[in-house]
């Protein structure tokens, strides 16, 4: 029988949710890692029942978890994330330069055929991957040693790596991105990279049409034109048709194009999905509305989708991985809010009910299609 | 014996439950106790400590006989009554945050 596993992390541990097909009915388990920030979990798309997950504290730093069995029980991993070689040095806020260190990961991303391989992107901006399960780590270090590398400066959350990926037409490329350097592209398999910015326009940086330095909250691709990547900016919505080679700006009418995450129905590669927030000073909903904005034409003609959320003195955030779409005919769409709740809705965004409503704040929602 | 307390998050961690009891080789320094207790549950490496520097983390802390150790050398002994086991070598979470 078919139907949805949702993956959150949240400010205080995961949890992990499951629905038949019919997406009404939930059973929840958590929180696991009690008291830990989870900023992400993700299934392999290879085994179903492989989880990992980024388990983090500033008291006790960084753990990964992995499950072999869909979350019932986790496995704390030994493996330690270290830089590969000298560490360099980036930008701070007030442009000074200092050294990168690692704080966090941010962001999970299974390898599309091979369970035991994940990469890991990081806080600061570092690209790792396991091949044995996330039991070891090492860096791909020409990211980090991209010659622009020392120009990067942190957005206001850190200086994350926060999108990973894979490309599943060609092997070898993979996209990532940055807060706030930019989004980058490898088409040797993390052996080399170069900035994929061009068309993007950021007001309040020395250049706004510089090479990185862009603020890129979210990139997401459908796996069928994996040439066409829709991105979440700091501000702005924006559109490739060219992996990367050239950005175009999307936003259309949307009551503002600042926001956080952005993702893509799974059966039409022209229909989007983003959650509008008022401004980058006021990371609220418009006019106290919570409303996800769908294009069906590829961006620039938007529509608000507002049944069943709320449509006065909502005050949330939704941020940048907590939004998610299952893969089932009649396509699920989820997110997560920094007040708690967990919004799912089984008509691709025509209406929508809470999972649940008083989770710690959302960090992250995945969804995996299970058959 | 070396009687050590980890916080609650680091004995979920390690999958404990009250004191660990270490056997430690040699002089029983900061250092040497952690070396032990990594050794014995490895998923506490980099939890206290940096795996690479062997630094404290910031905000982490070492306790024993009523004394703050968190900023002694890591190699100085640690006090008799934690060598001898009447005291515990205490790890703690600072008080910091919300």
């Amino acid at each position: 029988m078919s139907g949805v596993r949702v993956l959150v992390g949240t400010h205080k541990g995961a949890f992990v949710m499951t629905s038949d097909a019919k997406r009404k009915q939930w059973d929840i388990s958590g929180p696991h890692f009690t008291g830990w920030e989870v900023y992400h979990v993700k299934g392999s798309p290879a085994d179903p029942n492989r989880l990992y997950a980024s388990q983090n504290t500033s008291w006790f730093g960084q753990v990964i978890q992995r499950s072999n069995d869909g979350g019932k029980t986790w496995q704390a991993m030994e493996g330690k994330f270290a830089y590969d070689g000298e560490p360099g040095t980036h930008k701070w806020y007030d442009g000074s330069s200092r050294p990168f260190a690692f704080t966090r990961i941010w962001h999970l991303e299974p390898s599309l055929t091979d369970p035991d391989t994940v990469y890991a992107g990081a806080e600061d901006a570092a690209l790792f991957r396991s091949t044995d399960g996330g039991q070891t780590w090492g860096e791909l270090p020409a990211l980090r040693q991209h010659s622009t590398a020392a120009d990067w400066a942190p957005g206001a959350g850190g200086m994350c790596l926060h999108t990973i990926i894979l490309d599943p037409k060609h092997k070898d490329r993979m996209f990532v991105a940055i807060s706030a350097a930019g989004a980058f592209r490898s088409d040797d398999a993390g052996k080399s990279w170069r900035p994929i910015n061009q068309g993007l326009r950021s007001e309040g940086i020395p250049d706004p049409n510089a090479e990185v330095g862009h603020c890129v909250h979210r990139i997401a691709m459908n796996p069928s034109r994996p040439d066409t990547l829709f991105m979440q900016k700091h501000w702005d919505v924006m559109r490739t048709d060219d992996a990367g080679d050239s950005w175009r700006e999307v936003s259309g009418n949307l009551p503002s194009d600042f926001g956080f995450p952005i993702d893509i129905h799974p059966h039409e590669p022209e229909t989007i999905y983003v959650v509008p927030i008022k401004s980058d000073s006021e990371h609220v909903p418009p006019d106290g509305k919570l409303r996800v904005y769908r294009s069906r034409s590829g961006g620039n003609e938007w529509e608000a989708l507002t049944n069943g959320l709320p449509q006065s003195n909502c005050y949330v955030n939704i941020l940048r991985d907590a939004m998610a779409v299952d893969a089932l005919d009649a396509p699920g769409s989820y997110f997560g809010t920094t007040g708690g709740q967990v919004y799912a809705s089984a008509d691709a965004g025509d209406s929508w009910n809470p999972i649940v409503r008083d989770l710690p704040a959302v960090l992250s929602v995945e969804v995996q299609t299970l058959t | 014996m070396i009687r050590v307390v980890l916080p609650p998050h680091l004995r979920n961690l390690a999958q404990v439950k009250g004191e660990v009891e270490l056997d430690v080789h040699g002089e029983a320094t900061p250092q040497s106790v952690l070396d032990a207790l990594e050794t014995r549950y490895p998923v506490l490496r980099g939890t206290i400590r940096d795996q690479t520097t062997r630094e404290r983390r910031a905000l982490v802390r070492f306790f024993a006989c009523e004394q703050d150790l968190s900023l002694d050398p890591p190699d100085r002994p640690l006090p008799d009554e934690v060598v001898t086991g009447k005291e515990p070598f205490l790890i703690i979470g600072a008080m910091a945050g919300g």
